[in-house]
């Protein structure tokens, strides 16, 4: 992907709430035309970094560059920036036109304009049937798309959207996220999303900042999350891992009698504790342990779980961390493709190996 | 045949309706008999109306009650919706709070008594203004706690919706806030004006002494005090049927709930 221009710089952002710091010192860039999330657990302050980027929140310390121009003294109304709510916020006593031609009015723009701009995000959001309709006569996806429209009818530089599939069911939000996606690529604006949803992050977003505790841990295209992660919270926030601990030498991770090899981020020479840390499916079982230069840790499998497409084989070994961070004597996740295994070639109760080749191994502190 | 236990219920919620209107329609019946005395129907006739429409002294008093409750009312609803508005937005302490209810609850001898004190303390001549501004201390708690109401699950983000829009807060408040909160300011207005329609006791300590602001209530108090005559009854009638028809209309306006 080539490097796309910056329309917003975030420099050194900082939001106190009392004794709570909620964004601390954020950096970020957020490019032309991309799709970025925001992702982080709930009070990680990524909602509270989306409303200062709207300006309903000021910051204590750093700003916010939109274009190159300081937005700090701008207010919320003035901004080529538009949020959409995570409760939508419609306004119930407007149809849904009005909803949507009430930004462009603010504007001051002419009649004819606001017929044609929210003519053409109706058709673009096929919400031209219930054009007439209010708020309360629409359902939950409906209303988002109203939502969306109103805030995309401005032509903003910048979409912001809060939880935007929060309120949905599950097979609405996953058909809203493919929906959303189509929408960004065809309108060519940013769309910035704040979710607390790993998933829906890696499938709707080209770039991802994981936030904890109102920094910025990593940012990054999904699939360098997933496979490269730079630290212990990213590596266990997005996916499922498996981690094994121990004393870390470099890229090498002390684990019972052996070593486990793998890659360190950027090279970090590491000593102290440390994890290695694997994905459920890049892991494989073997009754022996395997020669050559595979990491192998031994166990016993506690239980298997049938699961369509894959076999959820869970492996007790001892020292072994799981991404709920649990004790020693945890249990390890191994998702072998159901094409590969035979129901009856694992059982409960057996002492097996778990493989795996060092190219899939992350190595990271504590 | 209904079980006995909802019989009785009927029967009950019958019996108090009966005590709550029995009296009103018997006031009602005696606007309409011929003769003077309540003790017997001598027949039909609408002479005490007619009688009441020549009366200098009860037009004028009509019309000052009409003065006082249209200008108190106005002032009060403004007063009163911007103050559940703030009230609502940015919550108060229990103390505040408290404070906003204070008018509501305090016998209304109290407040006419330190009205009127505080107006000869400031030497401020008494007179229907006096009485408006009286009127508007109470009815700015009732609105408001009519408003609040209204208030209580109205979703704040479309406020900030709309100023992302590109909306002022002005705008965002006429525009947006007003129409949503409307139905309880409508009924926030009608309660103002049905309490300051037959608000007795703060308006007799605020009007002063001259003749002219003499409001509807107090005319009838004056005349009570040589009996009750058939006119007296004739325009309590036409203040009840007002009074019943605003109480009417502002529920009606109240339950067309707006906000999703």
């Amino acid at each position: 992907m080539s490097e796309r221009p910056t329309v917003i710089a975030i420099e050194g952002l900082t939001k106190r709430f009392g004794e709570i710091t909620a964004v601390d010192a954020v950096d970020l860039d957020l490019r032309e035309n991309e799709f970025f999330a925001l992702l982080g657990p709930s009070g990680c302050g990524k909602t509270t970094l989306l409303r200062m980027i709207a300006g309903f929140t000021g910051p204590d310390a750093g700003r916010i560059l939109l274009d190159g121009r300081d937005m700090t003294p701008v207010r919320p109304n003035r901004r080529p920036v538009n949020l959409m709510f995570q409760s939508y916020a419609l306004f119930p006593h407007m149809t849904v036109t009005q909803n949507i031609a009430y930004g462009l009015e603010m504007e001051g723009c002419g009649r004819d304009e606001i017929r044609r701009r929210v003519g053409e995000m109706l058709e673009m959001t096929e919400l031209s049937p219930l054009k007439d309709r209010k708020p309360e006569h629409l359902s939950g996806g409906q209303r988002q798309r109203v939502a969306l429209a109103r805030a995309l009818v401005k032509r903003p530089r910048v979409l912001l959207l809060d939880e935007p599939l929060g309120a949905l069911d599950k097979k609405l939000r996953e058909q809203m996220q493919l929906e959303l996606k189509r929408m960004q690529h065809e309108v060519g604006i940013t769309f910035v999303i704040v979710t607390h949803d790993q998933e829906e992050a890696l499938v709707m977003a080209d770039r991802i900042a994981v936030l904890k505790d109102g920094r910025v841990m990593q940012v990054g295209a999904p699939r360098e999350l997933y496979e490269y992660p730079a630290s212990r919270f990213v590596a266990g926030f997005i996916g499922k891992m498996n981690f094994f601990a121990g004393q870390g030498r470099g890229a090498e991770v002390a684990f019972g009698d052996g070593v486990l090899t793998g890659t360190a981020p950027g090279g970090v020479e590491l000593a102290g504790p440390a994890v290695a840390a694997v994905r459920p499916e890049r892991l494989r079982l073997a009754p022996q342990r395997p020669e050559g230069s595979l990491n192998a840790v031994p166990g016993r499998i506690v239980d298997i779980a049938y699961h369509g497409q894959d076999l959820n084989v869970h492996v007790e070994v001892r020292g072994a961390v799981d991404s709920a961070g649990g004790e020693a004597g945890a249990r390890v996740l191994v998702r072998l493709p159901a094409g590969e295994a035979e129901e009856g070639d694992w059982q409960a109760g057996q002492d097996v190996w778990c493989c795996w080749a060092p190219a899939h191994t992350r190595v990271l502190a504590m | 045949m209904p079980s006995p236990a909802r019989f009785w219920l009927g029967a009950h919620l019958r019996l108090v309706y009966l005590f709550l209107y029995v009296p009103i329609a018997v006031l009602m019946v005696l606007s309409f008999n011929r003769a003077g005395l309540p003790t017997a129907w001598t027949g039909f006739s609408l002479k005490w109306y007619g009688a009441l429409a020549e009366s200098q002294a009860i037009i004028n008093a009509a019309l000052n009650t009409l003065i006082v409750a249209v200008i108190s009312t106005v002032l009060a609803t403004l007063l009163g919706a911007l103050l559940a508005v703030g009230m609502e937005y940015r919550r108060r302490g229990p103390g505040l709070e408290a404070m906003l209810f204070a008018p509501m609850i305090i016998p209304d001898i109290v407040l006419a008594i330190a009205l009127l004190s505080f107006f000869t303390l400031l030497d401020f001549t008494l007179g229907l203004h006096s009485i408006i501004l009286s009127h508007v201390v109470f009815n700015i708690a009732f609105v408001c706690a009519v408003v609040r109401t209204r208030l209580r699950s109205f979703d704040w983000a479309v406020f900030e919706a709309s100023v992302d829009l590109g909306a002022s807060e002005a705008t965002t408040f006429r525009r947006i806030i007003l129409p949503m909160i409307f139905p309880g300011v409508l009924a926030g207005a009608m309660l103002a004006f049905t309490l300051s329609v037959d608000e007795f006791i703060i308006a007799y300590f605020t009007a002063g002494a001259g003749q002219s602001s003499t409001t509807l209530p107090m005319q009838i108090y004056s005349m009570i005090r040589f009996g009750v005559t058939p006119e007296i009854n004739a325009m309590a009638t036409v203040v009840m049927l007002v009074s019943f028809t605003l109480v009417l209309l502002a529920q009606r306006a109240n339950k067309g709930v707006v906000g999703v």
